[in-house]
């Protein structure tokens, strides 16, 4: 009996570790406070101002390629990728934030609905969002073929789901800020998003005209910074009086 | 335990040889499908092991073998195959071959593909620590020396050398050569899962330089691959010279370095077209199998050379096969 003991344990050393595999995405993130100081109080909406702006690029960027998606016939045929979308001279998909400069004075209620991403056409859409910290992240898969979503953050647990059948969902959620945090399907090597997780309310998506606006910020000076999933970052400083309203362009250079 | 007679005529000990040398082919088939896995970047397109996608992995439908799950799904197939194949060849030995060590070599094979099929799975399951994929990637290749070894020392021509090779030289440049280039393919491995195949982006030179102008840990590992190239070639024209110059003789040997010499050739350029094509999949699978060929005939040669160094104790040889006699031999006095 022994011998079959031995012989068995390599299989029970492989069963233990794909049991105790760090592969579950539903406990991928430990769920944590937003920071705040004691005493910390919510904005005061009577003072808010807004900063509005747009991302604009230097020199001429290089065309997004065709995607060859032969691969996997379900996927359809005619997709480029989204690295560079530009609309009436704007960068489209630059995650826009507020960087620094609220310190932890405030308390910002964290939203319970999810920020939702759907894979269809073996495609993300949208391809950049931003979500708080601890808010849910819903990925829907609403292709009749697998998909697997590979998130690769750095400061957050990295976690990889199996969506093999049309109409899955699935929430992930994100203890600590971190910008841009990477989403790819490894079936698909072509597809890709971006998550932004911050502990505050002031970001946005750059969108038609490569334009944003960060509403409700609380006077103070700050630290804005646009990132892009290529271009990188660029940061602006701006200051903002009691209801005051700032106009930011953030400019970057075409590698 | 000790050496025991064979309970198996000799053409059974041949047909044990031949299936050994079939495992051996089938381990080149799998560093092949699992060079294609990283190749296009497929390791982690089956999030889930051992099962794929919640489906028993055999049972998985062929219809669902799209994009990257293709070849990480191939390669599971075939590395359980080969694990199959291993068992049968593990029982096999332990039940024929003579030799102690010999069967416990084929215990080492059957360890060996098991342990390697865990770590594949760990490797998945932790979404690709390069530790634990370079450990993936060095293990196999001793795996596939394992059953290189099993192929050599079963063969008619092991169990009956006609005139061993007694060449001390031979014998210390041929195991140096063997080590060096395993320690040349974990360099390759860890090039590869560090993502520094492309950090030195021509070829033959670094930056249009004989050394790089700018170092960082990525360009350091990828240069000490091509300085290990170099000292891999070194070592095998060193080799082959002394075998061409000492041995011109024996055939075997001759072909033997021939082929050393030509892989070595080979996977040279393929290693420039791997950086040229900027690691086009099929160009890095096959440096990665010629790699793999390059190692397993290092060993065969090595293994000749100690051949009649003492490896074999001449007491367990297994009797020569009773060859046919030649026409009229019975009527001579």
């Amino acid at each position: 009996m022994s011998r079959i003991y031995r012989a068995l344990a390599p299989v029970a050393l492989a069963a233990a570790i794909a049991a105790c595999g760090g592969n579950d995405a539903s406990k991928s993130a430990v769920p944590a406070s937003p920071k705040a100081a004691p005493g910390a109080t919510k904005v005061d909406p009577s003072t808010a101002g807004t900063i509005t702006g747009k991302v604009v690029v230097q020199g001429t960027l290089p065309e997004n390629a065709a995607i060859n998606t032969s691969s996997d016939p379900a996927c359809g045929s005619g997709l480029h990728a989204e690295t560079y979308v530009v609309d009436k001279g704007g960068l489209k998909n630059v995650f826009v934030y507020i960087k620094d400069g609220l310190g932890n004075k405030y308390i910002f209620d964290t939203p319970t609905e999810p920020v939702k991403i759907d894979q269809k056409g073996c495609h993300y859409t949208p391809h950049v969002v931003g979500v708080r910290t601890t808010q849910p992240l819903e990925i829907i898969n609403s292709d009749n073929t697998l998909h697997n979503v590979h998130g690769m953050p750095k400061d957050n647990p990295e976690f990889n789901q199996g969506q093999p059948v049309a109409g899955m969902k699935n929430d992930f959620t994100f203890a600590a800020p971190e910008v841009l945090i990477p989403l790819k399907c490894d079936v698909h090597s072509w597809m890709n998003a971006y998550v932004g997780v911050v502990d505050h309310p002031y970001f946005a998506v750059t969108g038609d005209g490569g334009t944003f606006e960060l509403r409700g910020v609380p006077p103070g000076t700050y630290t804005v910074e646009a990132v892009h999933e290529k271009l990188g970052r660029v940061s602006l400083p701006v200051t903002l009086g009691a209801k005051d309203s700032k106009e930011l362009t953030f400019s970057f250079k075409a590698q | 335990m000790e050496d025991r007679p064979s309970r198996l005529a000799p053409r059974a000990l041949l047909w044990h040889h031949r299936y050994a040398t079939l495992v051996a082919a089938c381990v080149v088939l799998l560093i092949a499908a699992g060079g294609m896995v990283t190749s296009t970047g497929s390791g982690l397109s089956v999030p889930d092991w051992p099962t794929t996608y919640g489906w028993n992995m055999f049972t998985f439908p062929m219809s669902k073998w799209v994009g990257g799950i293709r070849y990480e799904h191939t390669h599971r197939l075939i590395a359980s195959t080969v694990g199959f194949l291993t068992i049968i060849l593990a029982v096999w030995t332990w039940r024929v071959e003579p030799r102690r060590w010999v069967r416990w070599l084929g215990a080492a094979c059957l360890g060996a593909v098991i342990l390697q099929g865990v770590l594949g799975g760990i490797t998945v399951l932790f979404f690709l620590p390069p530790a634990v994929s370079i450990g993936h990637a060095g293990l196999a290749q001793i795996f596939f020396c394992l059953t290189v070894t099993m192929a050599v020392v079963t063969s008619p021509r092991w169990r009956h050398p006609e005139s061993p090779v007694d060449d001390r030289t031979l014998r210390t440049l041929a195991t140096i050569t063997t080590a060096v280039v395993y320690i040349q393919i974990l360099l390759g491995a860890t090039m590869r899962h560090t993502n520094s195949g492309l950090s030195i982006p021509d070829f033959p030179l670094a930056f249009g330089h004989l050394l790089p102008p700018v170092w960082n840990a990525h360009i350091a590992i990828h240069f000490a691959h091509r300085v290990g190239a170099a000292v891999v070639t070194i070592l095998v024209v060193a080799t082959a010279g002394h075998v061409w110059y000492h041995h011109r003789c024996r055939r075997g040997l001759i072909r033997t370095v021939t082929a050393l010499a030509g892989l070595v050739a080979v996977q040279i350029a393929l290693g420039g077209l791997v950086v040229l094509t900027g690691k086009a999949p099929v160009i890095n699978t096959a440096h990665v199998v010629n790699g793999a060929l390059v190692l397993g005939t290092s060993l065969v040669l090595t293994l000749r050379t100690w051949r009649a160094a003492g490896l074999e104790p001449a007491a367990v040889r297994v009797p020569r096969p009773a060859a046919n006699p030649p026409l009229g031999a019975e009527a001579r006095p």
